[in-house]
């Protein structure tokens, strides 16, 4: 090998190795860019709202010469997201179970992919105006947090089918028939053996996708409506009546429509510190969904492997 | 694709025997799972029977609607008007572009690093991260456009030359930071799914690390990659309350990056409330949800396309 050659390639190999450290460097910096983006959205609405926040804001009433409260949109937001789940727990269950269990292979089952695919695609602005057209004006009912909770499960339900239909394909084939070699029936393996080993993963989805609705606003506009609560009177257990904050149909703003109305109806001089205050507990909110998710995956886990 | 894993069905599913057939478990769950069905279908119908009333009903003929002029005038006042859509729609591909074009690079190298460069702490950090970043509600990311971007963009700017504060460079940034963790998510499944035996291949001819990302892994990936691409932009078209809140709202045709724009998202989101329903100014916002839905639904046959291709290599 002569002389010339040998440095030619070290010097291509130089260049080649300064490439991947650059590069190495590149892929460092956008990882620590986006940490420091959320890092600083976080801290931003933690000091934002460090002025307002207390007891009497969190759970007060709304006020149009003081910061006032946000406890009857808090309320709202609690009560729409409990209701939506209850319609699409037990739905996305079922759901689920067909999909992982008796679906297979064939035309229904992938027709019904097929659907949950379109459905999630859906902006949620559009699910908000198929649910002011089916839920407020062709039920008559007005904005209602039925009609919000509705157009919610919207996209909810095929979320959660989805989800508990993964969490039961993760369940070891092994598990089943060892169920199975004991002469149960499937139903009798899905509901003692598959299910049960499933639940971690169901819940710990659940809990993030409870997460998504809290901070959900575009589809509640046109279905929950955007009314500003002035006081709730929870003496009154009166489902019927829609003044009674237990009613399905009373109308309930929650608090991300509650931040949007701020931005585009709010006038008074508090608009800033409600509308920060208020963003500070939806991201406080979402991480508590999120780490509440991951710690209890994570005993429910332990637990149902026995390992401690 | 998930569906393969039922294809290695045991002996117990041979064939479905009449019990197994009117099993009311099997009945049950198959109408629960069904609901999704009936769901896609009265959405079309809804927002379909809706979105033509335009025409149908209060006979606005088809060229006052596809066109670039909104004058929507004083609904109850008969005038000059006309309903043009096309500044909406061109201000959502616009947007959604532009946002695309920021959040490809930053998401897809962050994908990258998760999945060939941080070691096991950084990924302890990086990936609860991307959990809570995608968790972060849109109206939430709307006020920090309103208070903290638009505000630094008009003061900062100014400077040197540009007016920018409610635009559509404003929306798209936004919009960026909102599809980011959708774009890295996906694109990190995509990267971590290529065989380790191409990349031991590479490294074993003595190649560097970014070599083989550069070379091996990216090329591989690249079908996941841009699947992750497309969704992120279908979020990006889909999205409404953060768009709305800072890109300026004015319904002309997108000409520059810096000036204020619409969305069709966004003129629903500012209208529906504000317009009384039999009007055909309200009529034509369920046009364009209707356009919204058509669009979504074609982003789902792209996707579909784009993977059953990938499958074929």
């Amino acid at each position: 090998m002569s002389q010339t050659t040998s440095t030619k390639s070290t010097g291509a190999m130089r260049r080649t190795l300064y490439a991947d450290r650059v590069a190495t460097g590149v892929l460092w910096a956008i990882g620590i860019l986006v940490v420091l983006i959320l890092g600083a959205i976080i801290v931003h609405f933690l000091l934002a709202s460090i002025g307002t926040m207390s007891p009497s804001f969190l759970f007060g009433d709304p006020s149009d010469t003081t910061v006032g409260g946000i406890g009857p949109v808090l309320w709202n937001s609690v009560y729409v997201l409990v209701l939506t789940l209850l319609i699409t727990v037990p739905l996305g269950l079922l759901g689920g179970i067909y999909m992982a269990e008796y679906a297979g292979q064939g035309r229904i089952p992938n027709l019904i992919r097929l659907s949950q695919e379109l459905i999630s695609s859906v902006p949620s602005i559009v699910v908000g105006l198929f649910g002011l057209a089916l839920f407020v004006n062709a039920t008559h009912w007005s904005f209602t947090a039925l009609g919000g909770a509705l157009a919610l499960s919207v996209f909810n339900l095929p979320l959660l089918t989805r989800l508990t239909e993964q969490a039961l394909r993760a369940v070891p084939r092994d598990e089943r028939d060892g169920s199975l070699a004991l002469g149960t029936t499937k139903w009798q393996t899905i509901r003692h053996v598959a299910l049960p080993l499933a639940i971690p993963g169901i819940l710990t989805g659940v809990i993030l996708t409870a997460g998504r609705i809290f901070g959900e606003a575009a589809a509640l506009i046109f279905t929950a409506g955007v009314a500003t609560p002035s006081h709730y009177d929870f003496a009154n257990f009166n489902l019927a009546d829609p003044r009674s904050p237990w009613s399905p149909f009373h109308s309930a703003t929650t608090l991300a429509v509650y931040i949007w109305a701020q931005n585009s109806e709010g006038l008074g001089q508090f608009v800033r510190q409600i509308a920060d205050s208020s963003a500070a507990v939806l991201v406080v909110m979402v991480l508590i969904f999120n780490l509440g998710a991951r710690g209890l995956g994570r005993v429910l886990q332990r637990r149902a492997t026995g390992v401690s | 694709m998930a569906a393969t894993a039922t294809i290695e069905r045991g002996p117990i599913d041979r064939v479905m025997t009449l019990r197994e057939r009117i099993d009311p478990a099997r009945r049950i769950t198959l109408m629960a799972s069904a609901i999704v069905l009936l769901l896609v279908l009265l959405l079309l119908v809804f927002i379909g029977l809706n979105g033509v009333q335009i025409f149908t009903s209060s006979g606005i003929p088809f060229a006052a609607v596809f066109n670039t002029q909104w004058l929507p005038g004083d609904q109850f006042v008969s005038g000059e008007v006309s309903f043009g859509i096309f500044p909406f729609i061109a201000g959502t591909l616009g947007v959604m572009f532009v946002a695309a074009l920021i959040a490809t690079p930053l998401s897809v190298g962050l994908a990258i690093y998760m999945a060939e460069v941080a070691p096991r702490w950084a990924r302890s950090i990086t990936q609860p991260s991307m959990e809570v970043f995608v968790g972060i509600p849109s109206v939430v990311w709307g006020w920090l456009g309103i208070t903290v971007l638009v505000p630094f963009l008009s003061h900062n700017l100014a400077g040197i030359g540009f007016t920018l504060g409610f635009s559509w460079f404003a929306g798209s940034l936004v919009l960026a930071l909102m599809i980011l963790p959708t774009i890295t998510s996906i694109a990190y499944d995509a990267i971590t799914s290529v065989p380790a035996e191409m990349r031991g291949a590479s490294v074993a001819l003595g190649t560097t690390r970014w070599q083989t990302i550069r070379h091996v892994v990216i090329p591989a990936a690249l079908g996941g990659i841009a699947t992750a691409v497309v969704l992120g932009m279908m979020r990006a078209a889909g999205e409404a309350l953060a768009v709305q809140m800072v890109i300026g709202n004015r319904p002309v045709m997108p000409t520059s990056i810096t000036q204020p724009l619409t969305t069709l998202t966004a003129q629903i989101t500012l209208d529906m409330g504000n317009t009384v329903g039999g009007t055909p100014w309200n009529q034509v916002l369920w046009t364009m949800g209707l356009v919204l839905l058509l669009i979504s639904f074609g982003f789902v046959l792209l996707v579909r396309r784009l993977s059953r291709s990938r499958q074929v290599p």
